[in-house]
């Protein structure tokens, strides 16, 4: 596959390899390990399905953010959708994703084996190519995901009411991606050195999210492309700011993202949507001005109005639970005392278990054999 | 009875419309002595040599779309269970077909269907001796659900099987994975996704055959769902050993990983329904390789991993860079990923 | 968090609406090109490589970009050799 195959190269990962290490050789000494926060999601599937923290030296770690929009879902608002789901002549679709999520009362999956209405769709335009077709159904979206997929929700609902589709709604739980980094960034016992940023996220909105992070709290951030290449030079570029003590955003992921990112794709999500008040996040909490909702224009497609009873009920964690400390880096995953034995992929008690993009589900998959060994 | 017709729970009666259906369109398909006779059972005369065994299976199939690329659920019926004696060592002698048909089917489908089933016994030399036929409500199966069952003949001295399993010992596989799977996800119509994607839906025997008289061939399973993944979870957990595969090494097709990459799936996951992976001793694995190679259905056959002393994981998957990862089982439906 | 794939445009399905035909390795699907549209009809889109995120195309690859990042490792490996 082309743009995929060349930044794969094992001969050009070996080379990064050999030059990350020289650069890291040249960072003054300490004792801690230099961490390096991926924030996105996909980063850590990549980081881990490629085995790329075993190609660091060990004075390097990556450390898994925030970046997963399934792991931060809260079960009120699965507990939403598995409720339209029920409704008679609904048919809720999502990604396949946010289906196997569990809430308060199960999944989206488990749902449908009660008899609900659930589709895995690829895109929101395939919900809506469903509504077209079911005209005596209401189909509703459950759009999660971060300013990456807000675009492709927004067009649907521009076309939607283009056509004047009534029976098209959506359940919108879209979120920002600045606002849980401000968050984790607030906290003073915060030991990340460096933020890999999320290059599909840049995609949509540039450097800008980004921008706070050299200016107030003086940490580099480079933002990095999904592929092995990608990520090892990403974390050179960090180590090359980090051993010249700078901090600013600089942009790997030069051959798509860019400093300006894609403003058709803002407009839409502008027009379609605004900024909530409060967002529930799992394993945050509510953060302020995190998330969007439909802007007055499209309300008539928010199938939240559809909802009997639409008070979210925050998410209550084990106390037990460690998925904030591994987000903050101060522990990895299998230290927590739930890992690997009340919390499980398939009965996840923190939300960094809920994906296979979740720091912990990754461990847990990819990393049984040495649990217990490195680190 | 028209050809535009369709199925109706009269066909299921027991009745006369049944008994047309069956002596009008489904009989003359598989038009055999043993059927012929219409009795409650299939008599058959089956002889066995000394050392000679009895392999006996049976299967379900209920793949939607009923037609895919490379085959449809007929062809697979057949095809899926005369595998299973295969991987045996069995020789396919004979099979059963019980339909659960849902009312409304086309008279025409089922006719193609079963037609493809036909020609697929045919062309392995089995006979299909029995059968049922039941019609079920609206809503109640999903157009057509197919079960069959098969009698094999094991031949004396041939024994493969997950017992025989040990350390260094090399596995095999037969093809390229994933074909089946990524070819029917790629049906789903809500996907919308199109391709250079075809069913491997086949039936091994041909290549078993020549495989058999092999020295140093130990185990072999087909390779269905849950992919090869499940496949190396079986062959670990009954052996009590590790399994350490070399990613590299492993054949997907372009498309294939293309759909992969597209959905967020592994190929390792995705069915097969014309692939086996073997167990041979290390020092007959190149030869047997070549063997492989040398027919059709073997052409891009590769040693893909090796059977180690139980580690912490059964199977163990070494990437691109040399770094190993567990490869854990299968959990749950596959679904596409946005992230 | 945002799985986004490599997709070539193969040729526009509907003008009016910005849809294409995609090839992602092989696998075709209709993507919506609105967002990279810039001054110009979709046409001349076609033979131009996007990233496609859940049916959108989100940016066009500089195939430019690409290479440079690449033969940054390379100059590096001839550095090393001489």
């Amino acid at each position: 596959m082309k743009y995929v195959d060349e930044f794969r190269d094992p001969q050009v990962v070996q080379r990064m390899v050999c030059e990350i290490a020289a650069t890291a050789a040249r960072l003054p000494p300490r004792s801690q390990p230099w961490q390096l926060m991926e924030v996105c999601g996909g980063h850590t599937h990549a980081i881990f399905r490629f085995g790329l923290d075993r190609l660091l030296p060990d004075c390097v770690e990556f450390v898994h953010g925030p970046g997963c929009p399934v792991c931060v879902l809260p079960e009120s608002v699965i507990d939403q959708a598995v409720a339209l789901s029920q409704r008679p002549d609904t048919l809720l679709c999502s990604y396949g994703d946010a289906v196997r999520v569990p809430g308060t009362g199960g999944s989206l999956l488990d749902a449908r084996a009660d008899g609900a209405g659930v589709e895995v769709v690829y895109g929101p335009r395939d919900a809506l190519e469903l509504a077209r077709r079911r005209p005596a159904s209401d189909v509703v979206f459950l759009a999660i995901g971060f300013e990456t997929t807000a675009p492709a929700t927004a067009l649907a609902l521009q076309t939607a009411r283009r056509e004047g589709l009534r029976n098209f709604r959506v359940l919108c739980h879209l979120v920002l991606i600045e606002p849980p980094l401000r968050a984790l960034l607030s906290d003073p016992e915060l030991r990340i050195d460096g933020f890999l940023g999320p290059g599909h996220v840049s995609l949509v909105t540039g450097t800008r999210p980004f921008d706070f992070i050299p200016a107030e709290y003086r940490r580099p951030v480079v933002i990095s492309g999904f592929e092995p290449v990608d990520l090892l030079q990403s974390v050179w570029m960090l180590l090359r700011q980090l051993e010249q003590d700078e901090a600013r955003v600089e942009l790997q992921y030069r051959r798509a993202a860019s400093t300006a990112g894609n403003r058709t794709a803002r407009a839409a999500i502008d027009e379609v949507f605004e900024p909530a008040p409060a967002t529930e996040w799992r394993g945050l909490g509510a953060l302020p001005h995190s998330g969007l909702r439909l802007a007055p224009e499209y309300r008539a497609f928010d199938a939240a109005e559809l909802l009997t009873c639409t008070a979210p009920v925050p998410a209550e964690t084990d106390p037990r639970c460690g998925c904030a400390k591994v987000l903050s880096g101060h522990m990895k995953p299998p230290v927590c005392p739930l890992f690997g034995r009340e919390c499980t992929p398939a009965s996840p008690r923190g939300p960094l278990m809920v994906s296979s993009e979740g720091a912990c589900a990754a461990w847990y998959q990819y990393r049984q054999e040495t649990a217990d060994a490195r680190r | 009875m028209p050809a535009d017709k369709r199925l109706t729970l009269a066909h299921g009666s027991g009745g006369e419309p049944m008994q047309r259906l069956l002596q009008e369109q489904i009989l003359p398909l598989f038009d055999n002595a043993a059927l012929a006779g219409l009795e409650d059972q299939a008599r058959l005369s089956l002889a066995l040599g000394p050392g000679e065994r009895l392999a006996f299976t049976s299967d379900s199939f209920v793949v939607t779309p009923l037609r895919f690329p490379g085959g449809n659920i007929g062809s697979l019926a057949a095809t899926g269970t005369l595998n299973d004696l295969v991987v045996g060592g069995a020789r396919p002698r004979y099979l059963s077909c019980a339909l659960i048909i849902e009312e409304g089917l086309p008279l025409a489908l089922l006719r193609e269907l079963l037609a493809s089933l036909a020609e697929e016994a045919r062309t392995a030399g089995v006979q299909v001796v029995t059968g049922d036929t039941k019609v079920v409500p609206k809503g109640a199966a999903d157009g057509l659900f197919i079960n069959t069952s098969g009698i094999g003949v094991i031949g004396a001295g041939i024994d493969p099987g997950t017992h025989r399993l040990h350390p260094d010992v090399k596995l095999i596989v037969s093809g390229p994975v994933g074909d089946h799977g990524a070819t029917i996800l790629a049906c789903r119509r809500e996907l919308a996704l199109s391709g250079d994607l075809t069913s491997d839906c086949a039936n091994l025997w041909p290549l078993v055959d020549k495989m058999l008289s092999e020295p140093g061939l130990l185990a072999m399973r087909d390779v269905t769902r849950g992919g090869l993944n499940a496949v190396l979870h079986e062959f670990a957990a009954a052996a009590n050993l590790s399994i350490e595969i070399d990613e590299a090494a492993l054949p997907v097709r372009p498309a294939v990983r293309g759909l992969c990459e597209l959905l967020g799936l592994d190929p390792l996951q995705l069915a097969c329904e014309g692939r086996l992976l073997a167990a041979v001793e290390a020092g007959a694995a190149d030869r047997l390789l070549q063997q492989m190679r040398g027919h059709p259905l073997g052409e891009q056959a590769a040693i893909v991993g090796t059977l180690v002393p139980r580690r912490t994981t059964p199977v163990i998957l070494r990437g691109l860079y040399g770094v190993e990862r567990s490869l854990p089982p299968v959990s749950g439906e596959l679904l596409p990923r946005i992230c | 968090m945002c799985l986004a794939v490599p997709a070539l445009v193969i040729s526009v399905t509907d003008p009016s609406r910005a849809l294409a035909l995609s090839d992602s390795g092989g696998i075709r699907r209709e993507i919506d090109l609105s967002c990279v549209l810039g001054e110009g009809p979709p046409e001349m889109l076609v033979g131009r490589w996007v990233l496609v995120h859940v049916g959108v195309a989100l940016a066009l690859i500089s195939d430019e970009e690409a290479r440079a990042s690449l033969a940054l490792w390379a100059e590096l490996d001839d550095g090393e050799r001489q």
